[in-house]
């Protein structure tokens, strides 16, 4: 029979810039290990000059995200819900294969589709739930209102390899935000697969940028950029956090923290990721 | 006038040029590995080879002094950055860039001859370029005739060049071949050929309103020109490419292409010149990069 003849065709999961899924330039790679330490793949060991060129595809695509209305940002998010649904045998394939067991996959994929449609649907009303119209003692009309931060550099939590994942750049993304994503080290397949997804769903080139590789290769960069505005550090070492604040300080980066694991539905998680912007109207001209 | 008058180019010495291997070698001189300290001092030489241009409808005497302060010290917390090697403006702008640069070093270039068609009457450019020379330029862009020379009619652009030549007086002359309306680079080595023969100080490629602008092979077509006509004549004539050239990385690519065409002689501001308005901020944002180890960010650097 053919079939038992045929070639296995494995695949070869690689970065996700710009758009487009680049070797990493540095032509490095590591082994990424099953359960029982099988072979399940060679992941692309991602360089600081792949996260540069992913800074620079992040920023280029920003002024388009954050102009882009939040309807349709919203309409996206929930079209990355329905792909993802449409490939759940996949990724929970992927989970199993890294240590899951069936049925923790299967709810895992599932709550992650749940958790994008939250997202969709928040995308265009946090911006009313936080804004605000301030009382002021000067005859002016006082409003402040939140806007996206900008480019925002992401450590995703290492345990939590899908959900984790979606929890950490949903939010990111409702807000108007563009992206460069370290995934979980040892468990980077989801990440690659996802990229897949959101390159099929409608979401612009360079909007989210996938790495894998070693986070204390990256970390430092990620911290140091002077092009990131903000990151989000999933992370439970109190010495890693520490390090990236001090890098972080030089640009008055924002940094956000959060335990290794994936984060409940929540705006506020949206709001991490804002800034206020106040304005002062004088009133009875 | 002591020198000789100039004399129209045999162009029957001319041989064809080899398309396919002009664009191979220049794409080898984009594989060259320069790094650390050399791409520090490739960066910093590139930043002195700057005609800081600006060439708007929209150019007024506070975007031009905001500029030339810009090519005077392109990197504020740095005196050893820079100075840029001139300013480039419409020839309206030339006294309040001569006036804003002062005795900093930085030169005043200004476009003229109908700048950027070249598609009025000889009288009315020539008087351009008195007119910018008068106001102080140290250095004029002429644009030729591209129409005419596609025509076949080379004497009649090789006259124009020596005229604009006589009117820029003690100015430096850049001849703009606008390589991008030429079609193919036999036209290119036939227009720089004429351009020097009839007395150009620099050749340039484009005025950067046309695309493609400067490209890496049609700058090395020019650049080989330049090579058999100081061969051929003992005077050097320098080089500007111009237009799409947008980030440091590019420029080096250009240095190295320079250094392994002419030779170290025309490393300087003297004979090389990069036509940019984006460029300078890659440069310094690339040199900050070498000297803190940080990726930097646009928001960190003046616009203009």
């Amino acid at each position: 029979m053919a079939a038992k003849n045929r070639l296995a065709v494995n695949k070869t999961y690689k970065l996700y810039l710009g758009g487009k899924f680049p070797r990493t330039e540095s032509g490095r790679y590591y082994e990424v290990k099953g359960r029982k330490g099988a072979l399940l793949a060679n992941a692309s060991r991602a360089s600081r000059k792949d996260f540069r060129n992913g800074v620079v595809a992040a920023r280029k695509a920003w002024p388009g995200w954050d102009g882009s209305s939040a309807y349709l940002r919203g309409q996206i998010l929930y079209r990355i819900a329905e792909m993802l649904e449409g490939r759940t045998e996949q990724f929970e394939e992927e989970l199993r294969i890294q240590g899951s067991t069936p049925s923790t996959a299967k709810k895992e994929v599932a709550k992650a589709v749940d958790l994008l449609v939250h997202y969709a649907g928040w995308s265009d009303k946090y911006q009313s739930l936080f804004s605000s119209v301030n009382p002021v003692s000067t005859p002016h009309f006082n409003f402040s209102v939140p806007e996206p931060t900008g480019v925002v550099a992401v450590a995703a939590p290492e345990k939590s390899s899908l959900l984790g994942l979606c929890s950490a750049i949903a939010p990111i993304l409702a807000g108007g935000n563009t992206s460069i994503v370290l995934a979980s080290h040892s468990k980077p397949l989801c990440a690659i697969t996802l990229a897949e997804v959101l390159n099929s769903s409608d979401v612009p080139a360079g909007v989210v940028n996938m790495l894998t590789g070693f986070r204390d290769e990256l970390l430092p960069h990620f911290a140091e950029h002077m092009d990131v505005n903000a990151l989000l550090l999933c992370s439970d070492m109190e010495e890693e956090a520490k390090m990236v604040g001090k890098r972080a300080a030089e640009n008055l980066k924002r940094v956000v923290s959060h335990p290794d694991s994936a984060l409940e539905e929540d705006p506020y998680h949206i709001l991490d990721f804002q800034e206020v912007k106040t304005t002062w109207h004088p009133v009875g001209v | 006038m002591s020198a000789d008058p100039p004399i129209f180019p045999d162009l029957r010495m001319l041989s064809t040029i080899d398309q396919v291997g002009v664009e191979e070698r220049a794409q080898r001189f984009q594989a060259r590995s320069i790094k650390s300290e050399s791409k520090l001092s490739a960066l910093k030489l590139a930043v002195t080879m700057l005609d800081v241009t600006t060439l708007e409808g929209k150019d007024s005497p506070g975007k031009v002094k905001q500029l030339c302060a810009k090519a005077k010290r392109p990197l504020p917390e740095d005196p050893s950055i820079g100075p840029a090697a001139a300013i480039c403006v419409y020839p309206r702008l030339v006294r309040v860039a001569k006036e804003a640069v002062g005795r900093s070093g930085v030169k005043v270039a200004s476009v003229a001859t109908g700048f950027p068609s070249g598609q009025s009457r000889l009288k009315e450019r020539l008087s351009e370029i008195r007119y910018a020379v008068g106001a102080g330029a140290d250095e004029i862009d002429m644009v030729i005739s591209r129409g005419k020379l596609l025509h076949g009619e080379f004497r009649s652009i090789f006259d124009e060049i020596v005229r604009c030549k006589e009117a820029c007086g003690g100015a430096h002359l850049k001849v703009i071949l606008e390589t991008g309306e030429l079609q193919t680079y036999d036209t290119v080595r036939i227009a720089s050929e004429i351009a020097m023969a009839a007395g150009a100080d620099f050749i340039k490629t484009s005025t950067g309103k046309i695309q493609p602008a400067a490209t890496l092979p049609v700058t090395l077509v020019m650049l080989e020109a330049i090579q058999d006509y100081y061969d051929r004549t003992g005077r050097m004539v320098g080089m500007k490419p111009a237009g799409g050239i947008s980030d440091a990385k590019t420029a080096i690519h250009y240095l190295v292409m320079l250094k392994e065409t002419l030779g170290k002689e025309w490393l300087t501001s003297r004979w090389f010149r990069f036509g940019a308005s984006s460029l300078t901020n890659d440069l310094l944002m690339q040199i900050r990069k070498q000297q803190t180890g940080r990726y930097q960010s646009a928001d960190y650097f003046t616009k203009d």
